[in-house]
Formats: C-alpha cells, structure tokens, sequence
C-alpha cells in the first residue's frame, strides 16, 4: 500500500513512481510537476526506475497560484 | 553622524538621498534593468499570481503591470483548478513570457521549507526561489531563525534565494551574510493592504545591504508602491493588492506608473522635509501697495 498525497492508494509495492503518476493523472511529461517520496525528492530522471517500498508516502506536486 | 547615510535622514536638513542607479534611470526607465542572481529584469514590479478569480484576468493584469518576474506556489496536483495540462496556470505563465518565482508558502520550518525549495528547482527548472518561513498563523509573520537557517542551507545548495522577511536591517544583514541574492522585508503582514508600517525601518534596511531590496507584503495601492521606490528599495513584489482589486487590470497599470514614479522620484532627490514655510517666491522687488 502506497499512500498518494495523503490517501492511501491500490499502488503497490514495488510499483515506479511513473506508475504512481499514472494514478494521480500525471504524463511522465507533464511540465511544472515534481515528485517526494518519503520527504525526498525524485528527479524527474529515475521517475521511471523508482520502484516504492510498502507504505511509501508520495506527494506529487505542481503550480499553483499563489504568492 | 557623519557616517549615517542621508537617505534615512530625510527630515533633517541633510541633502537627500540619491543614489547613481537612480540617477542613470531618470534617462529613461526602460534602461534601468534590476540585476537579482542571474536574471536581468526590465520591470521593477513583481507580481504575485495568488487571489486572481480567473486565469484569463491573470493573464491581463500580467499584460498590464509588464512584469517579467511572477511567484508561483507548490501544491498537490488535482488540489486546485486548473493546475495541470492544457490551459493550466504554467501553461499560462509561459505564453504570458515571464519568468517564474517559486515560493515555499505555507511552511512552518526551515526542513519544510528546503525541501519544497528543492521539489520547486525540479518542478520550475529554476535555481530561484523566494523563501518564507511563516512562524505566526495570524498575521504570517516570518519566523526569523528558521528563516536564516533555511536561507543558508539553500544557498549552499545552489539556490538564489529571496528570503521574505522582516523589516529589521539586522536581520536583513544576516540573511546577505550567508549569501542570499536579494532582500524581501514586508510593509505590513501579508494580504492586510496596511502599506508600509515603518518607512524609516525599509529606509535601514536599504542602507544595511548592497544586494537587491524588493518590498514584499502590506501593499494596498499604488502610493505604497511609490513610497518603497522612493524609499530606495529596487522593487515591489504586489500580489493581494493588484489580484484582489475591483479592477485587477487597472490596479496592475497603476501599479506600473506607480513604480516607475517612485523609482524616478528617488534618482531625482527630493527637499527635505521642514517644520516652517519656505517662500518659493522671492520678496526681492515686493511693491510697497500700503
């Protein structure tokens, strides 16, 4: 179980973060968007290889108006 | 006294403050580019992009204030509208041609603060970012020592940082020392529209740096706008007070007149200010009527 900004999802263990991203709607292109696993950011580079241990928290983010 | 800069001693009778910069820009506003880090900026307004009611008037203000430089938050995706794909906020912000501004809004500590600085880099592919650590709920108030030790870990990763912070030049020095890029100090807490509470602390904060001052917070209109150039800070960041307007687009065209005054007023040197009258009129050659 993968919990996917702050809900727990049907991702696995062992899924990519690629795999989260296809969850939440996210292209592996999508501009203005990064990724934290476990407080950690992932590039952008290894969303593809990433694979997410049980449990792993995974926060995708983008723009948002603000500031 | 002799060493105290005339520019935070307006009420005095010593000369005004001018400053070459602002000199050269009485030539003509357009050459009087902003250097923050490595960006070159030809407007000396930023703006924020929070509070617009719709993307389209975002747009138009952005259009109409002719800033190059606009701050944009963080937030999971799917958590706003319109904050991914086609007709989203970046799509937006890349035709309107600005650069981006990240910011670290919302967070309460100095960890927090670092790592969305970092997932904003990877996010914004940029280096920029304007840091704020907020310690106060109420009036989101910087919580300085997190502030400081954010700034320095951020800088040391790299980072051209524009830390929002307090009014206190030593403050502001301390954030310079561990290599920050420029200086945000608020006129008054974020959104209130309050303007600048304490000139004569922005005007310290000024002669406490040599990087960048940009006024960030408090602004309510355009005269606030003017009282920081003239002040001698390099900037205005306005956000609430142009996307909160009645009139988003014409508070953003005022807010462009506003900066450029200011900026001109402070190349120009004004009088002093005087307790007693000062007769513009010479009495050489009064008639004697009685």
């Amino acid at each position: 179980m993968i919990v996917l900004n702050g809900e727990r999802t049907d991702v696995h263990a062992g899924a990519t973060v690629a795999a989260a991203l296809a969850r939440v709607g996210v292209k592996p292109d999508a501009r203005g968007v990064a990724v934290a696993v476990d407080g950690e950011v992932v590039p952008r580079s290894t969303w593809e290889a990433f694979a997410l241990a049980e449990g792993s928290h995974v926060e995708v983010l983008t723009a948002m108006q603000g500031g | 006294m002799a060493d105290v800069p005339a520019t935070i001693l307006e009420d005095d009778a010593a000369a005004p403050g001018r400053d070459a910069a602002a000199e050269r820009d009485a030539a003509g506003v357009g050459r009087d580019a902003l250097q923050i880090g490595g960006l070159t900026l030809g407007s000396r307004l930023l703006l924020g992009t929070g509070g617009f009611p719709s993307l389209e008037l975002m747009a138009h203000a952005i259009e109409a204030s002719g800033t190059e430089l606009v701050t944009v938050a963080l937030r999971r995706v799917g958590s706003g509208p319109q904050n991914s794909g086609a007709g989203s906020l970046v799509a937006t912000l890349a035709a309107a041609g600005v650069a981006l501004l990240p910011n670290t809004a919302g967070c309460h500590t100095a960890r927090d603060a670092v790592l969305t600085a970092r997932l904003a880099r990877e996010a914004f592919e940029t280096d920029l970012i304007k840091l704020e650590v907020i310690g106060d709920e109420d009036t989101l108030l910087p919580d300085a020592p997190e502030l400081l030790r954010a700034a320095e870990e951020l800088v040391d990763d790299g980072f051209v940082v524009l830390p929002y912070t307090t009014d206190d030049p030593v403050l502001a020095r301390r954030l310079v020392d561990v290599g920050c890029a420029a200086v945000m100090p608020l006129g008054s807490p974020i959104g209130s529209g309050m303007g600048i509470r304490n000139p004569y602390n922005i005007a310290l904060v000024r002669e406490a740096v040599e990087v960048p001052v940009v006024l960030d917070a408090g602004i309510g209109t355009a005269s606030d706008a003017a009282l920081a150039m003239e002040l001698g800070c390099d900037a205005v960041l306005a956000a609430s007070a142009i996307a909160r307007a009645a009139d988003p687009v014409a508070m953003a065209r005022a807010m462009r007149a506003a900066v450029a005054a200011g900026r001109l007023a402070r190349g120009a040197g004004r009088i002093p200010r005087r307790l007693y009258a000062r007769a513009s009129t010479p009495n050489e050659g009064l008639p004697e009527l009685t």
